[in-house]
C-alpha cells in the first residue's frame, strides 16, 4: 500500500527555539529538505508529535505569508509539551495537517476594521492573522490589538509586538497585565474590563482568543458595548486525536472543532450546546 | 438468478468459498454466545440471532497499526507498515449490521477518506442473512430496516430447509459465480411463508411501535438541556460495553507503544463513556458521567442525523440492551426523552 | 418481599429517616432491572422492583450517594453487605449516612443462561415452583430454575448480613460453599493447560472496563489504567501480553479486599470467568495467612496489610511454582 493517509505524519525539523515567556516557547519548523512542510491559512492547526510521547493539536502561529517556515507557540502544560520544551534545535518531530477552517481573511474580514482581543497563549492563533493582515495591509481597514497576560513576562511575542506591530502605521496596540508590577507603566487589569474601558468602535470586526473564561467574559463585554454576535469570531480548543472529524471527541453539539472549527463566528457558537 | 442450496450442503458451500477467499461465519462459543470466526472445514453456522461483537470489527478492528517510527538521536523515520488486505467474505450478517456499514461509511469514507477502513471495505464481501427469529431486544424496524430483506452484496434467505442466494452488487455477482455450480433452482413457496411469518413476528415485537419521529437534528438544544439526563445517567457505571458491542460506535484513540524496537502508533476503539475521553491538560468539558452519557445518546439520536440528512446513528440491533451491566440503554433513553 | 420493601421504604421516606432510597427499577422486559435512586412514594409505587433478576450489587453507588445531603436507605442482600463493610473499612463510604435494610438474597437468575438455550423473544419469565415458565414470541418454554441461576449465586458464600440497621425476612447462615472447586481444578492443571485456559478466556476481553467499573473494591479516584502518567493507560491491548495483564494486575490490586461478590463475572459481556482470578487470591490468602473473609467486619486488619513474624517467606512463590 502506498496511498497516503492523513493519519500518517510527515517529518519536520525544529530550526529555532525562542523562549517567549517562562512557560511558552516558540518553535520554528521546516521540512527535511528545508522550506515549509505544507501551506495553511491563518487559524488552521497542525498535529505535532514526538513518537512514544504523544500527539496533540497546535495552532500555527506564523502567517501563511511567511514562505520559509512555520511557527508554533506552545505553552508547557502536559506530557508532550514538557518534552517539546526540553528539546534542542535540530530535533525532528512529526507533523500533519493543516486541519480545520481558518479565519475568513479573504472573505468576511476583507476591507473591515479589525479588533483583535487576546489573552495569554491565546495570542498564538491571532498572531497568524495579525501578520497576514500586516503583509496585505491594503486589503484591510484599521487594526486594533488588545492583548493581556498575567504579567509582563507572560506576554507572548513581546519583542515582536514592541518592535514591529507598535511601529506599524494604522495599528494600535493596547497591552494589559493582571496585576501591577515593577517596570510596568502600562495598563493593569483583566482583558474584558480593558475592552470595555477602551470602548472600541462597534463597526469593527472582532477576533477573540484566550482561556475559556476570558472568552466568555469578553463576549459579554462586547455585547454590552453594542457588538453583534455576527461581528465576532473566536477559535476553540478541545481534545483531539484524528484532526479530521472521525475520532469523535472534539464535538460541540453536532460540530467538530477540528473540522468545522476551530474558528466559529459567535452566533454559530451560540446555537450550539454549552459544552466547551 | 435466485438459486438455492439445501442446509445439508452448507458445509460444502463454505469449503468452496474458503478455498478462494478468507471466510468468516458466526460460530458458537463454548459459553453459548456467538462470535465471528475464520471458517475451518467442519465448522457449523451458529443458530444464534446475532454475535456479541458486531461485524464492524472487520472494517474497523478494535486495534490496528497506523505507522511505525524509528527514532535515532534527533532523527525520526516514519514507516507506512500497511499491507494490501486480502479479499474476504463475511457470511451471515444481519440487516442491522449491514446498515451499520453504511453509517460507518458516512464517517470513514467522507473526505479525507480513511484509507485503512477503505482498504478493508474494498476487499470485503458482505453476505447478509435474512432474520427469521427476531429477539425481544430487536428494534431495527424503528430505523427503517427490514430484517427480512437485509441487503448486503449478497442476501441469503433461509427457508427452513435451505438457503436462497440473491446477488445485489457486482461483488455479489462475483461471489455467486464462485458457488454457482453448487446452487440449484428451488421452489420459493416455503420461503414466502417463512418471510411472511417473520413479518408477522416483527409486528408483535415489544418495540414494534418505538418511534424515532421526534428525534433528529432539529431539537438539538431542547434535548441537550432536557432535565431527564440526570435520572437516566445515575446508574451508568461509565464502562464501554455499550460502545464496544455497538455496530455504529466509531470513536477511536491514537496511541503509541514502545515495542523495544521502535515506536508503533496504533489506533484503538475509544468510548465517550470513559472519563478521560475529552480530558485535556487544562480541563475537561465533560466532567461527570451525566455529560458523557448524554453525549453518546445525543450523538446517535440528534448529532448524527443533524449531519447526515436525518439518518440516525443506531440500527436497533439490541446488543446494548442485552449487554449493559445496569440495563440502561437507548430504548429507555428514547422513551424517557421523547417529546410528543 | 417486594411489596413489603416498598411499604418500608415509603414509611422511612415519610417519617424522614431517609431522604432517598437505592434499589432497583423495573425495565422494559421481565429481566432488565436497573439500580436506581427513588425520592418519592410515587416513584417507588411505579418503578421499584425486587425479584429474581435484581442481582446487581448497589453498594458501590453508596460511595457517591453517602456524601450527599440526607440519609439514604439501601436495600442490601447478604453478599452486598460484605461489600459495604469493606467500603466502610476503607473509608470510602460514610456509613452513618446510610440506613441499611438487610433483605434476603438470591439465588438470582441470569437471563443469559436462559438465552444460551436458544430461548429468544422472551416476553415474560415466571417461577412456578422452581420451574421457569418462559413466555416467548415463539411459544412457552420451560426450564429448571436452578439451571438459570446467576454464576455469583451458584456458590453462595453467605446468607447472613454482616451489617444492617434493620432486617427484613429471616436471617441466614454463612454457607458451606463449593466456591473453590473450580480454582482447585485449575490448580491441578499443568501450567500449560492453565495457560491455555486463561489465554482463551482473556483473549475474549474487549477492554470495556465493565468488570473494573462495577467492582466495589475498585474505588481508586484515578485508576492506574486511566492515568497517562502510569505508562500503562491503554484502552486496548497493544499486544496479547497486555491483554492478560489488565486482569491479572486488577486481581492483584483487589487481593485481600475482594469480598467475592461476583459482579465482575456477572457483567462481563464476553462471559469471562473473572471471579476465578480473585478466588485464587482468596484461597491463597486463606492458606498462607489463615482464613480471612474481606468485608466480614470493619475493624480487623487485612492479612496483606499486616506484618507478622510468622508470615510465609517470599520464597513460597518459587516453591509453589515448581511442578
Amino acid at each position: 500500500m502506498n496511498s497516503n493517509d492523513t493519519l500518517i505524519p510527515l517529518i519536520g525539523v525544529v530550526t529555532d527555539i525562542r523562549q517567549d515567556t517562562p512557560d511558552v516557547k516558540t518553535f520554528r519548523v521546516v521540512s527535511t529538505d528545508g522550506g515549509k512542510v505544507f501551506e495553511h491559512m491563518p487559524g488552521q492547526c497542525a498535529m505535532l508529535s514526538i513518537p512514544g510521547v504523544g500527539e496533540a493539536m497546535f495552532s500555527i502561529t506564523s502567517s501563511p505569508t511567511n514562505t520559509e517556515y512555520m511557527e508554533f507557540s506552545i505553552k508547557k502544560c502536559g506530557c508532550l509539551t514538557d518534552w517539546l520544551h526540553q528539546m534542542d534545535v535540530g530535533q525532528q518531530i512529526t507533523i500533519r495537517g493543516p486541519y480545520g477552517n481558518a479565519f475568513p481573511v479573504e472573505t468576511a474580514l476583507k476591507g473591515k476594521d479589525l479588533l483583535f482581543i487576546a489573552g495569554g497563549i491565546g495570542l498564538a492563533p491571532l498572531r497568524s492573522v495579525i501578520n497576514y493582515v500586516r503583509d496585505k495591509r491594503e486589503n484591510y481597514g484599521s487594526v486594533q490589538i488588545v492583548y493581556g497576560s498575567r504579567s509582563k513576562e507572560d506576554l507572548v511575542d513581546y519583542r515582536e509586538i514592541i518592535d514591529e506591530w507598535m511601529t506599524d502605521d494604522g495599528i494600535s496596540v493596547n497591552l494589559t497585565i493582571d496585576n501591577p508590577q515593577d517596570g510596568w507603566d502600562g495598563h493593569v487589569g483583566f482583558v474584558p474590563n480593558y475592552v470595555t474601558e477602551l470602548n472600541p468602535d462597534t463597526n469593527k470586526t472582532v477576533l477573540v482568543c484566550g482561556p475559556p473564561v476570558m472568552i466568555k467574559f469578553t463576549l459579554s463585554a462586547l455585547k454590552e458595548l453594542g457588538f453583534d454576535e455576527t461581528q465576532v469570531y473566536t477559535t476553540m480548543e478541545l481534545r483531539m486525536k484524528c484532526g479530521v472529524g472521525k475520532c469523535g471527541r472534539c464535538n460541540i453539539g453536532h460540530k467538530y472543532v477540528c473540522k468545522d472549527g476551530p474558528v466559529f463566528r459567535c452566533d454559530e457558537l451560540g446555537e450550539l450546546p454549552d459544552e466547551y | 438468478m435466485f438459486k438455492r442450496i439445501s442446509a445439508s450442503r452448507l458445509g460444502e458451500l463454505f469449503d468452496r468459498i474458503a478455498s478462494k477467499q478468507m471466510l468468516y461465519i458466526p460460530a458458537d462459543r463454548e459459553d453459548g454466545a456467538a462470535e465471528y470466526r475464520r471458517y475451518e472445514s467442519g465448522m457449523s453456522l451458529s443458530k444464534a440471532l446475532n454475535t456479541v461483537r458486531s461485524a464492524k470489527d472487520f472494517f474497523f478492528p478494535q486495534t490496528e497499526n497506523l505507522a511505525e517510527f524509528r527514532v535515532e538521536g534527533k532523527k525520526i523515520e516514519v514507516r507506512d507498515i500497511r499491507e494490501e488486505c486480502e479479499d474476504f467474505v463475511i457470511f451471515g450478517v444481519r440487516g442491522c449490521d449491514v446498515r451499520s456499514f453504511s453509517i460507518l461509511d458516512k464517517v470513514y469514507l467522507c473526505e479525507p477518506v480513511d484509507s485503512f477502513y477503505k482498504n478493508r471495505r474494498d476487499h470485503g464481501t458482505v453476505v447478509a442473512m435474512a432474520c427469521t427469529r427476531p429477539a425481544e431486544t430487536c428494534f431495527c424496524t424503528a430505523f427503517g430496516i427490514d430484517p427480512t430483506m437485509p441487503g448486503g452484496d449478497v442476501t441469503v434467505f433461509p427457508d427452513g430447509e435451505g438457503y436462497f442466494f440473491l446477488a445485489n452488487t457486482e461483488k455479489g455477482e462475483a461471489f455467486i459465480s464462485m458457488i454457482d455450480d453448487l446452487l440449484e433452482d428451488g421452489d420459493a413457496s416455503a420461503l414466502m411463508e417463512v418471510q411472511e411469518n417473520t413479518r408477522r413476528i416483527l409486528k408483535k415485537l415489544p418495540f414494534a411501535n418505538l418511534s424515532t419521529e421526534s428525534f433528529g437534528g432539529e431539537k438539538l438544544n431542547e434535548y441537550f438541556n432536557s432535565d431527564k439526563w440526570g435520572e437516566l445517567s445515575e446508574s451508568c457505571i461509565g464502562c464501554g460495553t455499550c460502545t464496544f458491542v455497538c455496530p455504529t460506535c466509531q470513536c477511536y484513540d491514537i496511541r503509541d507503544f514502545d515495542t523495544g524496537n521502535g515506536i508503533k502508533r496504533f489506533r484503538c476503539w475509544d468510548s465517550c463513556m470513559y472519563s478521560d475521553f475529552t480530558k485535556m491538560a487544562h480541563g475537561n468539558p465533560r466532567l461527570t458521567q451525566l455529560e458523557r452519557f448524554r453525549q453518546r445518546f445525543m450523538h446517535k439520536l440528534v448529532y448524527f442525523p443533524a449531519n447526515n440528512n436525518g439518518e440516525f446513528g443506531c440500527v436497533g440491533c439490541g446488543r446494548c440492551l442485552s449487554k449493559c451491566p445496569v440495563s440502561m440503554n437507548i430504548v429507555k433513553v428514547m422513551k424517557a426523552l421523547e417529546v410528543k | 418481599m417486594q411489596e413489603a420493601m416498598k411499604e418500608r421504604a415509603k414509611q422511612l421516606l415519610a417519617d424522614g429517616t431517609v431522604s432517598r432510597v437505592i434499589g432497583w427499577k423495573r425495565g422494559e422486559f421481565a429481566y432488565d432491572t436497573t439500580p436506581a435512586i427513588f425520592e418519592t412514594a410515587e416513584e417507588i409505587d411505579r418503578d421499584f422492583v425486587y425479584d429474581d433478576f435484581t442481582a446487581a450489587n448497589v453498594s458501590k453507588y453508596l460511595i457517591k450517594e453517602s456524601r450527599r445531603d440526607g440519609k439514604i436507605l439501601a436495600f442490601l442482600k447478604p453478599c452486598d453487605t460484605y461489600s459495604l463493610n469493606q467500603l466502610t473499612k476503607e473509608h470510602r463510604v460514610i456509613r452513618d449516612n446510610i440506613h441499611v435494610v438487610g433483605i434476603p438474597g438470591g439465588p438470582k437468575l441470569d437471563i443469559e443462561k436462559i438465552k444460551a438455550r436458544g430461548i429468544t423473544g422472551i416476553l415474560g419469565v415466571k417461577n412456578n415452583d422452581y420451574t421457569l415458565e418462559i413466555e416467548t414470541l415463539y411459544g412457552t418454554e420451560k426450564m429448571p430454575f436452578y439451571e438459570a441461576i446467576s454464576g455469583k449465586c451458584e456458590s453462595c458464600k453467605s446468607r447472613k448480613h454482616v451489617t444492617y440497621d434493620e432486617l427484613m425476612g429471616e436471617e441466614g447462615e454463612i454457607a458451606e460453599s463449593n466456591r473453590f472447586d473450580m480454582v482447585e481444578k485449575l490448580e491441578n492443571m499443568t501450567s500449560q493447560e492453565r495457560y491455555d485456559f486463561w489465554r482463551e478466556q482473556l483473549s475474549k476481553c474487549i477492554r470495556c472496563n465493565a468488570c473494573r467499573n462495577v467492582c466495589p473494591a475498585c474505588t481508586c479516584e484515578n485508576c492506574v489504567f486511566d492515568n497517562p502518567k502510569s505508562g500503562i493507560d491503554n484502552k486496548a491491548a497493544a499486544d496479547s501480553f497486555e491483554e492478560n495483564m489488565f486482569h491479572i494486575i486488577r486481581a492483584f490490586h483487589v487481593a485481600g479486599r475482594c469480598t467475592d461478590c461476583g459482579e465482575c463475572s456477572r457483567v462481563c459481556p464476553q462471559n469471562i470467568p473473572l471471579h476465578l482470578l480473585n478466588r485464587k487470591f482468596i484461597k491463597d490468602i486463606n492458606e498462607l495467612y489463615g482464613e480471612y473473609q474481606a468485608g466480614e467486619d470493619t475493624t480487623s486488619k487485612a492479612p496483606l496489610n499486616d506484618y507478622r513474624m510468622d508470615d510465609c517467606e517470599s520464597s513460597i512463590v518459587h516453591e509453589r511454582g515448581v511442578e
